[in-house]
This record gives C-alpha cells, sequence and structure tokens, in this order.
C-alpha cells in the first residue's frame, strides 16, 4: 500500500540531510511500528509523506497504492487515504471543531466524487464517533485544538481519523501526553479501525502502546535510515536495552 | 504663515460651492459649526491625525468622481422584516422608502424637524460634534453639521418591533453626499439601526447620538462596495448610566474610508462596543479612528477592529482610550488586527491609552500577521483544498469582531458577505 524507496530529504532553508535512504512498505491490513532516537527522522518521515513545505526531496520515491504522493498537493494525498496524526496537534483559533470536520469530510468527498455528507448524518456520526473517544459536546463546539489539554488533543487526531476514513494512516507519538485510560481509550479507537484494506504506520517511542496495538512489523530509525526491522520482539528488546546495542550492530 | 494660509484657501475653496441651508433652529447651530469649521481649517496631509490617511480627495473642492458598481448579489439586509428608508446620492427618496411611521419611534427629516420650534434634537445638533472636537480635532464633522443637506431626526422611545434601515444609493458619478442624522434613545428604551450602501461618490456622514439612561442601540453598518467610492464617517456618542451601544462596521472595497467614533461614558455602568472588518484589495484604504472616554466608574468598552489586507491594499487603526479622573472600575479592550494575505499590503496603527484613575482594567493589542502556515497545512492535511483553507482562516481571523453583532441572523448575513468576496478572488 504504502511504499518507500530510498528516500532522500534535506531541509529546503538549511543544507541540512535528514532522511537518508528510508526504505519501508506497509502492506494493507498491517500495523507498522518506527522507533527510533529523537532526532532521527521519524517526524520528517511521516511530514514529507503528508506534504509539509520546507523539506526537500533529493532521492527516491513514495507511493500510495501506486499513485506518487511526492507529485500531490497535501490535500491530494488526503483525498487519496492519507492520514497524518500529529505529534503536536495545531491549534486553530476561530474554527469550530464542527466546522473543520464537516469542511474536511465534505471536502474529500467531493474530492473523490462522492456525494457530500448530509448534516444529520454528519451530526449523528460525529456523536457516535466523539462518544467512543469520550469527547464531550462542549469540546466538539470549540475552536480546534484551542485550549484543549495534550490529551484531549490527541484524541481529537483520533476522532479526525475515524470520521475521515483514510485507508494509510501514520500516528507520530500519539501516546505521547495521554494517562493510562485516554491510551486505553485511542488504542481501542485505532484497533477499531484496523481491517484488510487499511495500513497503520505507528511512530512511538515505547511498547506500552504498542502492548494495546499489536504491531506486525516493527522498524528501528536512527539517524535518517530504517537500520532495523523484525517482529514486536524488537520494540522489547528496545524497552529493555535501549537503543545502545541495536546502533552499535549496525555500525 | 504661509502654511496656515493655504489651509484657510484650501477650507474656503471647498465651501465655496455649499450652501449653507437658512432657516429653522438649525441655522444657529449650522453657523456655529461653520465658525469652528473656519477656525480648524480643513484637515491637512501633515496632520498629525492624519498621518497615516492622505485627506486631500476628501477635501478638495471638485468631487471625485466614482464609477456606479451593480452588485449581482442580493442587497445586504434586504431579506430582514424592517422600516426601510432610502437616500439616492444623499437625498430622501420617498418613493422607495417605507412609511416613516412605525412605533416607539419618530423618525423625521432634518429640514423638517429644523422649522418646529420646539424639538428634542435642538440640544444635540451639533454639540456632540462639538463635544467631539476636543482634545482633538475633527473639521470634516463641522463641515457636516454646517452643511449637511439632508439627514434623520430618530427618536426612540419604545422597543420598535423591527430595525430601522438606512440604505444609501449611489446613482451619479460625481454625488457628493453630507448627511447628518441625529438619534435619541430615551430611557429604556432599544433599537437596532442598519445602514448600508455606497451612498455616494464621495460622502461625508456624521451620526449624533445620545443615549440616556438605560436604553439601548445598535448600529450595524455595511459600506458599499462600489471600488472608487470615499467616505469619511463620524459618530459621536453620549452614554447614560446603564446603558449600552454597540457598533458594528463592514466595509468591502472602496477607495478610500475614513470611520471616526467619539464616544463618552458619562453614566456609571454603561457600555460601548465599537467593532469594524474590512476586507479590501488593491486601491483600497480603510481607516479607523476611534477615540472613548470613560467618564462614569464602572464602564465597559471595547474596540475591536480586524483587517484583511491583500494586493497592495492598507488599513488604519488609529485609537485611543481615555479614562478620566475618578472613572474607577473601568474595564477598557481594544485590539486592532490586520491579516496580509501578500507582502504588498499594510497595516499601520496607532493604539494609545491615556490613564487618570487608579482603579481600571484595559488593555490593548495590535498585530499585523499572515496566514498562519501551520495552521493552513493542518486544514490540507485534513483534504481541505489551500484555497478554502485560507477562506476558512481569514473568516477565523474576522471572527472576534463579527462576534460583536449579538443578533445571529445580522451576523450571518454579514458572514455571508465576507464568504463572497473571498469566493470572488479564489
Ligand atoms: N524545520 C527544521 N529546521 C531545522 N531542523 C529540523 C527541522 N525539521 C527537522 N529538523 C531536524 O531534523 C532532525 C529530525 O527531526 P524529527 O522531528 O524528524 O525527529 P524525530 O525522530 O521525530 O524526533 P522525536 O522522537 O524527538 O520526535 C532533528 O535533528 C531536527 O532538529
Ligand atoms: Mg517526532
Amino acid at each position: 500500500m504504502l511504499e518507500i524507496k530510498n528516500l532522500h530529504v534535506k531541509l529546503e532553508e538549511e543544507d541540512k540531510q535528514i532522511l537518508k535512504g528510508v526504505n519501508l512498505s506497509v502492506e494493507a491490513g498491517k500495523v507498522h511500528a518506527i522507533m527510533g532516537p529523537n532526532g532521527s527522522g521519524k517526524s520528517t518521515l511521516s511530514y514529507v509523506l503528508s506534504g509539509r513545505d520546507g523539506y526537500e526531496v533529493t532521492d527516491g520515491s513514495a507511493t500510495l497504492d501506486g499513485d506518487d504522493l511526492l507529485a500531490l498537493e497535501p490535500e491530494e494525498r488526503a483525498a487519496a487515504g492519507l492520514f497524518l496524526a500529529f505529534q503536536y496537534p495545531v491549534e486553530i483559533p476561530g474554527v469550530g471543531n464542527m466546522t473543520f470536520l464537516r469542511t474536511a469530510v465534505n471536502a474529500q468527498r467531493k474530492a473523490r466524487g462522492e456525494e457530500e455528507m448530509s448534516a444529520a448524518d454528519f451530526l449523528k456520526e460525529v456523536r457516535t464517533r466523539a462518544k467512543a473517544l469520550k469527547i464531550d459536546a462542549e469540546m466538539l463546539k470549540r475552536p480546534v485544538n484551542v485550549g484543549f489539554s495534550g490529551g484531549e488533543k490527541k484524541r481529537n487526531e483520533i476522532l479526525q481519523m475515524a470520521m475521515l476514513e483514510p485507508k494509510m494512516c501514520i500516528l507520530d507519538e500519539t501516546d505521547s501526553g495521554l494517562d493510562v485510560d485516554a491510551m486505553k481509550l485511542v488504542s481501542d479507537g485505532v484497533n477499531a479501525l484496523r481491517d484488510e484494506g487499511r495500513g497503520f504506520l505507528v511512530i512511538t517511542h515505547y511498547q506500552r502502546l504498542l502492548d494495546h496495538i499489536k504491531p506486525d512489523v516493527v522498524h528501528i530509525m536512527a539517524d535518517g535510515r530504517i537500520i532495523k526491522t523484525g517482529g514486536p520482539e524488537l520494540a522489547l528488546e528496545v524497552e529493555q536495552n535501549g537503543y545502545a546495542d541495536i546502533l552499535s550492530e549496525v555500525q | 504663515m504661509a502654511l496656515a494660509e493655504r489651509r484657510i484657501s484650501a477650507t474656503e475653496a471647498r465651501i465655496a460651492g455649499l450652501e449653507l441651508p437658512r432657516g429653522g433652529w438649525t441655522e444657529a447651530a449650522r453657523q456655529d459649526a461653520l465658525a469652528r469649521l473656519r477656525a480648524m481649517g480643513l484637515p491637512e496631509r501633515r496632520d498629525e491625525y492624519w498621518r497615516f490617511t492622505r485627506p486631500d480627495t476628501l477635501s478638495q473642492a471638485e468631487t471625485p468622481r466614482a464609477a456606479l458598481f451593480k452588485p449581482e448579489e442580493t442587497e445586504i439586509f434586504s431579506d430582514l422584516d424592517r422600516l426601510k428608508i432610502v437616500f439616492v446620492d444623499g437625498v430622501f427618496d420617498a418613493a422607495q422608502s417605507d412609511d416613516l411611521s412605525l412605533e416607539g419611534v419618530t423618525i423625521e427629516r432634518l429640514a423638517d424637524a429644523s422649522v418646529t420650534d420646539i424639538h428634542w434634537a435642538r440640544d444635540l445638533y451639533g454639540t456632540l460634534e462639538a463635544r467631539g472636537q476636543v482634545p482633538v480635532q475633527r473639521p470634516f464633522a463641522a463641515l457636516n453639521t454646517a452643511f449637511a443637506t439632508d439627514g434623520l431626526m430618530i427618536h426612540v422611545i419604545g422597543k420598535p418591533s423591527k430595525p430601522i434601515s438606512l440604505v444609501y444609493v449611489h446613482d451619479s458619478e460625481t454625488s457628493d453626499a453630507i448627511l447628518h442624522h441625529v438619534v435619541k434613545v430615551e430611557p429604556g428604551a432599544e433599537v437596532t439601526l442598519l445602514e448600508n450602501g455606497p451612498a455616494a461618490a464621495r460622502f461625508n456622514k456624521c451620526m449624533e447620538i445620545d443615549v440616556a439612561d438605560g436604553g439601548k442601540l445598535h448600529l450595524i453598518r455595511s459600506q458599499g462596495r462600489d471600488h472608487e467610492r470615499r467616505a469619511v464617517t463620524h459618530l459621536f456618542a453620549r452614554l447614560g448610566e446603564e446603558s449600552v451601544f454597540k457598533a458594528f462596521t463592514l466595509t468591502v472595497n472602496g477607495v478610500l474610508t475614513r470611520n471616526e467614533a467619539f464616544v463618552e461614558l458619562t453614566g456609571d455602568d454603561a457600555t460601548v462596543h465599537v467593532a469594524g472588518a474590512c476586507v479590501g484589495d488593491g486601491d483600497f484604504h480603510h481607516d479607523d479612528t476611534v477615540f472613548i472616554t470613560h467618564d462614569a466608574v464602572n464602564c465597559e468598552s471595547r474596540q475591536v477592529f480586524k483587517k484583511v489586507l491583500r494586493n497592495g491594499a492598507t488599513g488604519v487603526f488609529q485609537g485611543k482610550i481615555l479614562v478620566k479622573e475618578g472613572a474607577q472600575k473601568t474595564d477598557g479592550y481594544q485590539i486592532s488586527q490586520s491579516l496580509l494575505l501578500d507582502g504588498d499590503s499594510q497595516f499601520l496603527a496607532k493604539p494609545e491609552l491615556e490613564i487618570y484613575a487608579d482603579d481600571v482594567a484595559c488593555s490593548h493589542g495590535s498585530t499585523s500577521g499572515a496566514i498562519d502556515e501551520e495552521a493552513l497545512f493542518y486544514l490540507r492535511s485534513r483534504g481541505v483544498p489551500a484555497g478554502a483553507a485560507t477562506d476558512l482562516l481569514t473568516l477565523a481571523f474576522l471572527a472576534e469582531a463579527v462576534d460583536e453583532i449579538e443578533d445571529p441572523d445580522l451576523a450571518a448575513d454579514i458572514v455571508s458577505r465576507l464568504e463572497s468576496w473571498l469566493a470572488r478572488r479564489r
């Protein structure tokens, strides 16, 4: 589903290479996890895939079901089924959460040539999805992420994901800032979306999240590359021993 | 000396072609205003209060031409149940207007009121304007009081069932309109006034407002989309105890607009909100100049001005809160912000506070910025196309000003105008 080949990325403004040949392939129906030290390039990878400005792809490719992601505008990537749950969700004063969600859902539908969702259907859908994530009506009315706690922001990301039903979901440290109960809620939310046709790329620092969202494959990223790939046991190894062994192993 | 002479001759040149209406009690007030005008002279470019806005096209004798513009959209407020009063190029048009009778209010034309010997407006016409000449001079308002050719005297004694809607039609490319309204809201009375339309090629409008104890006035105006029109408007308001005055102005296009508001809070526990949203591009210059005086205890004032500028447009804000000695427990808020949609546009702001009481809470802020790239990317990453996302963020930027409109239908009407302005620029 998601194919990343030899992806090289530098910063547009500076001469700084961040991704130095990433190879990664996520199949439909699978959950891949990426772990790795701070600053290794995990968020950069997720931003480049979703089309954020400020990066220059110097080599390599990234496709979603064969479509060249890197040639698309961010909104086209979203309409093609890519979703990024941000490590740091953005606050948007003045735009109501509901308006935001409805605009996004209908924009994607329109881009795919589908009919817009009726106001009533939308409301019903949001209420059900929000309830499952313990997001109350008050939070839905407030401006997007404004004044939300860290955990509320992350739950709001999952709500958006649930409403948009993307086929490729990238979660960047969605577990950070979550308390134990919220972690469970969010994981349940993610697990509920797991199915045959959907792929996940879960970026995390902690095994804890992977207890709830069981990955099929675990990758270790360091210094802009995937340096090791394995099964769920790889995450346990990192949890116990840190990255030192793995890093020296590769060198 | 040369300077003073130039000012005098420019002022005389401007008024040479104007005729001071004779007869009735307004004549004395007009003569006083003319004397005030002559003493001050019309503004010049180097005047401090006109530092950011060139007054020459507003003061020159010859009216700058403004092409007529026929928008394809339906006129704002036209769906509302309202009492409609039409002025064409600054002249009352009875044929297009509703009957002026409405329970809770009396409405007369200035000329008719002037020949009524005992009249409530007698103490107000030119009086509030004259009060507003200190400490800063507003010569265009004095010119207005002296030479106004038409206007309404609106006496609110109850709670009229519908808004009074003044519609200003622009029909001649060289019209030069001078309108002067006086509004008096009696104790406990309440009314909504609406104003819309370009009015004339050049429009000088003055509104004197007296809100008595416990009275309420809502004023919502939309200044008309003619690109070449010019306007200088003044609001002079005096607020009694526990009274409320809330004004909101939408400005879409117009080559030059200067909106001044001078408000005195003279009764305890009074509230004034003056807000404005303007959107302009290209040859667009919009100036909000506001002066609010707190002269009583426990009053609240809010100034909320938002400007969206693109393609070389200019926005100006000069706002002052003056808290007089003894005006304790004042709550003053002032914010002026611009959203620059490109690098060519500019925003010039001069926020001021002057406080002579110790127990007050006043805040002011002024910012100028571009669309938040992070927010834009966030929206786009959710599938919202760049154009729609920019519009959404632009409306969000304007929201704080639009939120000052209490009536949801009026607010919705205003928002739809803003949306279509944005949509036309996609
Ligand atoms: N816009 C930028 N300007 C300067 N440096 C940047 C920028 N974006 C990324 N970097 C640098 O690139 C490297 C990778 O950053 P990135 O955020 O991708 O790391 P990460 O693996 O997500 O780290 P963390 O685990 O802390 O979230 C870091 O050294 C970071 O400082
Ligand atoms: Mg990161």
